[in-house]
């Protein structure tokens, strides 16, 4: 029995965003995997929540007009995963995705979800910062779109406004067109895990495979936000792929992320396996794109 | 033999498979009160005051009940038969609730509420004072003059220190030529988790008090009930249902007691209590850590001449099983690699940690890792093969143990390893895994254990039972032994059918759930006992049973009842087999006989003395990643030798959950908590890395079925063996893997890092530039 003052539900988005304003105390629900889990360790406990779960204009995945993928927030970790665009145009965001949790929480949670929670270990985020994903929010005012850099503020705090609810995140055609990711997720176990570091990279080879025009690597859990390593990639924008490139690649990662010292894994710990993560990460990508790491 | 030895389906499979099997949460009567516990946050210290008043404001609590409302009882937990020796009893430690803090999580308060909410609520609310005292964690810390003490009996923190001594240490270690390896090894705390959470309710019928609980052991909770309350055992009635499982956690008194008395102060109405997974960790019962510094003698030929072997075992905040655990495993290093001079010391100290009891295994999982970690290492140290060198001096066939009048039958050790070295292609692979030397090397490692079943000579064995003959000529079976999951009840239904003579042994009835006031006494399910210990009661129940039915018989048959016997459920004759009568027919007789009405039952005591050792091995295989700081495993066998197997499927089934166990044992279980506070870290199942399907290769089980001779059904110990080799067989390979040696487990990838830098495998330019 959950700890709950009230339910309110929304079957629109208008109607959620009204709710909103109706109830400036309450939590947005969706899935529920974090919020009950929460609520049930009293950290929310008495709380009245506005469930969104029930808005399926919020689910699915799409090419919008200017072709960018457009992900509903509501959709479920194990749809993305199986869905043929995102299997097509983004396949590392499936494969990331599906390293949640357990089947049950791949079934239940929900990208939003994943995004709103604020975490930097959340599965998905390494790879929607790498992806420079755009999050959309709809409030009393219309749509409000951002980078999602810009989305994550602090651990555990995201820019949403008192009137919104987060209903897309968008990547654009000029990331993921002819662009090849991989996603390594480092856990101390093979499932039921949280994620002690994440490490997404994605490349766009020239045509012969023999330059990487563009790379983009991101961490999750190498800071309080998920982020990107500028000099990581400035190293491999425009370099061949070679070992020792990758060698250099990973080695500059370190001037970028600033992991912290906690229980679940020492600072030196997190640094020695980003530096490690980011190797292999890229050598995959890039073989991903036909490439090879002469 | 035609009942056991065959993998029958489980008694209770279509049940269990199909959900509609009962467990204690789904007997709880409506209306059933909350009873939730406010747990100590402080490591240790007194509790000045509970201010209840908010907590009692709550609409729905119905009463707030603390550590200054409970009797002066002292009681003792663990689940051991009673002794009537008073210097052999369990130490009585334990209030209901306690002013004295001694661990964080210590039960401080409870309220009961008309609902889980309101509960939660209540204690949420309660404010408890203390007074904060120092606290420590470390056996070895909390044996220093001076370290905060937990049990004013008890100088230094000591519950127990015992020895035992062979030939002469000190003088044969003189011997000149002799290559000495000595180390530490040390075991972590680990928590059982099994899949239901312990939880119990009570209410009182007649003046007395009913608990039902999720326990292995209803008689002997009977006994703890009664004692914490103040209150003859006859008041106190038990029933266990159906549980999810205990590994030991449930081989003690946990909330039973809490519960009962909470029932008595609302007086009498039922109250329910039910322990979340958090509460499970740190407030039930956890797996000693054990530290160990051995000391051992080599001669060049290859022998162990002296060894010197101490144990320090982590008791945590109360002496629930106590200083049993440790000793078991003490008792082992003499016998498990035989040498003529031997010293050994056992310590059992409390510190503020949670409190240890009983887990899978009892103490073997920790004296393996470090014995097992020492043989290696010793077999190095001579330069020789290891397998060689535990051929050469592992417990030969024939060893006797005077004490406990075990014998080594056969030369168990020796098969086990050979079969496992065969499945796993051990030679072989030993040679080409030596060969790698990049980031990713491959090892393979072997461990032996040693175990003995029950608990004879060093406490009560004995085992009860009643078979009734039905109308239908089936037979409805009730033992003391229980069902945790491990199949008992199965392996009981295959004993009796072939003891009797049934046709199936799905026509043995067992009555999985205990009542103490209808069961036949007996201990509960811990040991690896129930099939060993219930196999002597039930060869002789059975035959008192035969000879009432064969008795009754002859005045139906006319037949002499030497001259009868029962055969696939029926009467027959024995000269040419004939048959009489089936038993449906004999039952149906004697029930509605006008003038000689019978009602066919037997019941008996049987007491055991007799053991029986049960020993075995694991052989693993791994690739280890040297930059990711990753171990794999790749393949692993276990192969025990439990005698005879009264249902290999189950068997096998065994062996699989304890392989699990092993892996998450050596690789990534351990319950940490915070140097600074003494709070307990990682108390819940995303923080705490019980190793899942995903981190297991296929587990492999094999046997060798040695027939035991003291028992009727040519059986032993299988239910905690399996636990035992797997952690030091993964240490020993990954040893063999990179020339790492790691004395302590579980080897995550944390140490894994530690270890490599350490070892110059690994090597990050940038930390020397940061300092």
């Amino acid at each position: 029995m959950y700890d709950m003052k009230a339910l309110y539900e929304a079957s629109s988005v208008e109607e959620a965003v009204a709710l909103r304003v109706a109830h400036p105390e309450a939590q947005i629900i969706a899935g529920g995997s974090d919020v009950l889990v929460q609520m049930r360790e009293g950290r929310r406990a008495g709380k009245e929540l506005i469930s969104i779960y029930g808005i399926d204009a919020l689910r699915g995945v799409s090419l919008d007009a200017e072709e960018a993928l457009r992900i509903g927030s509501l959709t479920s970790f194990s749809h993305i995963t199986r869905d043929p665009l995102i299997q097509k145009y983004c396949n590392v965001l499936g494969e990331a995705v599906d390293q949640v949790g357990s089947p049950q929480i791949r079934n239940i949670g929900t990208i939003g979800g994943n995004t709103c929670n604020g975490v930097t270990s959340a599965d998905s985020a390494s790879t929607l910062h790498a992806y420079e994903a755009i999050v959309e929010l709809t409030g009393q005012n219309g749509v409000r779109r951002l980078p999602i850099k810009d989305f994550y503020i602090k651990a555990g705090q995201v820019d949403i406004k008192p009137d919104e609810i987060q209903t897309a995140i968008l990547i654009p055609k000029a990331s993921w067109e002819n662009t090849f990711g991989h996603y390594i997720k480092y856990g101390l176990r093979n499932a039921m895990e949280i994620a002690t570091l994440g490490c997404s990279v994605n490349v766009r080879l020239s045509a012969d495979k023999r330059t990487i025009e563009r790379c983009r690597i991101a961490y999750g859990v190498a800071g309080p936000v998920p982020m990107r390593c500028p000099s990581a990639e400035a190293a491999a924008n425009g370099a061949a792929p070679s070992k020792a490139l990758a060698e250099r690649f990973a080695r500059a990662v370190i001037d970028d992320i600033n992991p912290r010292d906690s229980w679940r894994a020492s600072k030196a710990f997190r640094q020695h396996i980003a530096v490690e993560m980011a190797k292999r990460a890229l050598t995959r990508a890039v073989e991903l794109a036909g490439g090879e790491m002469a | 033999m035609n009942k056991v030895g065959k993998s029958e389906v489980r008694v209770d499979a279509f049940d269990k498979a199909s959900g509609r099997t009962k467990y204690y949460e789904d007997r709880v009567p409506a209306g059933a009160l909350y009873v939730r516990i406010k747990h100590a946050e402080i490591a240790h210290g007194m509790v000045k005051s509970v201010d209840t008043a908010a907590a009692e404001a709550i609409p729905g609590v119905v009463k707030v009940l603390t550590c200054f409302d409970v009797p002066d009882l002292p009681f003792p937990t663990a689940g051991h038969p009673w002794s009537m020796d008073p210097g052999h009893q369990d130490v009585a430690d334990r209030h209901l609730l306690n002013r004295h803090v001694r661990y964080w999580g210590d039960d401080v308060a409870v309220v009961i509420a008309e609902n889980e909410v309101a509960a939660n609520q209540g204690v949420r609310a309660l404010k408890v004072e203390y007074e904060a005292l120092p606290f420590v964690l470390d056996v070895q810390e909390a044996m220093k003059d001076g370290a905060p003490l937990l049990h004013e009996e008890y100088p230094n923190n000591i519950l127990k220190h015992t020895s035992s001594r062979l030939g002469n240490y000190e003088a044969a270690i003189k011997e000149p030529g002799l290559i000495k390896v000595e180390d530490w090894y040390d075991t972590p705390t680990v928590q059982h988790c099994h899949i239901e959470n312990h939880g119990c309710f009570a209410w009182e019928e007649n003046g007395r008090i009913v608990v039902v609980a999720s326990t292995q052991i209803p008689h002997i909770i009977r006994r703890v009930v009664a004692q914490a309350l103040g209150r003859p055992w006859g008041d106190v009635e038990i029933i266990k249902p159906y549980i999810g499982g205990g590994f030991g956690n449930k081989q003690d008194a946990l909330y039973e007691p809490l519960c009962a008395w909470c029932c008595t102060q609302v007086g009498g109405r039922c109250v329910r209590l039910d322990c979340a997974r958090e509460e499970t960790f740190v407030s039930n019962r956890v797996r000693h850590a054990i530290r160990y510094h051995i000391v051992t003698w080599l001669k060049s030929d290859g022998t162990i001449h002296a060894r010197k072997v101490e144990c320090f075992s982590n008791q945590g905040a109360y002496a629930s099983h106590g200083h049993s655990v440790v000793a078991k495993g003490m008792g082992s290093f003499p016998q498990h690699y035989p040498c003529p001079n031997m010293e050994c010391d056992s310590y059992t100290v409390y510190t503020n940690r949670p409190t240890a009891g009983a887990m899978r295994g009892y103490g073997m999982p920790q004296a393996s890792f470090a014995d097992e970690c020492n043989i290696e290492d010793c077999a190095r140290a001579l330069g020789m093969d290891s397998y060689e060198f535990r051929k050469k001096n592992v417990m030969e066939q024939g060893y006797h143990d005077g004490f406990s009048g075990n014998t080594n039958y056969y030369d168990t050790y020796r098969q086990c390893m050979a079969k496992a070295a065969e499945y796993i292609d051990f030679e072989r692979k030993k040679k080409e895994f030596a060969n790698d030397a990049g980031d990713v090397r491959r090892g393979i490692g072997m461990a032996t254990f040693w175990y003995n079943t029950a608990v004879y000579p060093i406490s009560l064995e004995t085992s009860s039972n009643r078979m009734s003959l039905n109308l239908d000529g089936t037979v409805t079976f009730q033992c003391g032994e229980t069902e945790i999951g491990q199949g008992a009840d199965t392996a009981y239904a295959q004993m009796v059918a072939e003891v009797l003579g049934l046709k199936s042994y799905r026509d043995v009835h067992v009555v999985s759930c205990q009542d103490t006031d209808i069961t036949p006494t007996g201990l509960g399910a811990y040991a690896s006992r129930q099939t060993y210990v219930a196999g002597f009661s039930i060869q002789q129940t059975a035959g008192l049973l035969k000879e009432k039915i064969l008795k009754y018989a002859q005045e139906v048959t006319r037949q002499a009842p030497g001259n009868m016997d029962i055969v696939d459920g029926e009467i027959v004759r024995k000269g040419d087999g004939m048959v009489l009568m089936p038993l449906s027919e004999l039952a149906m007789t004697a029930q509605y006989n006008p003038v000689h009405s019978e009602h066919i039952t037997a019941e008996s005591t049987y007491t055991i003395r007799n053991n029986a050792y049960s020993f075995g091995c694991t052989i693993a295989e791994v690739e280890v990643d040297i930059p990711m700081c990753r171990v794999t495993v790749k393949n692993i066998v276990n192969v025990h030798d439990c005698g005879r197997l009264i249902n290999p499927a189950l068997a096998a089934a065994q062996v699989h959950g304890g392989m699990s166990m092993a892996i998450g044992y050596g690789l990534s279980e351990q319950l940490i908590f915070d140097e600074k506070t003494g709070k307990p870290l990682n108390g819940n199942l995303l923080d705490y890395k019980l190793s899942t399907f995903m981190d297991h290769p296929h587990l492999e089980a094999e046997f060798i079925e040695n027939t035991e001779p003291t028992s009727p059904f040519g059986t032993k110990a299988l239910g905690e063996p399996p636990a035992c080799s797997g952690a030091p067989a993964i240490r020993n390979a990954i040893l063999n893997a990179t020339g790492v040696a790691i004395n302590h487990n579980p080897i995550n990838p944390h140490v894994l890092f530690a270890e490599f830098t350490k070892a110059g495998l690994i090597h990050d330019d940038w930390r020397e530039e940061e300092k």
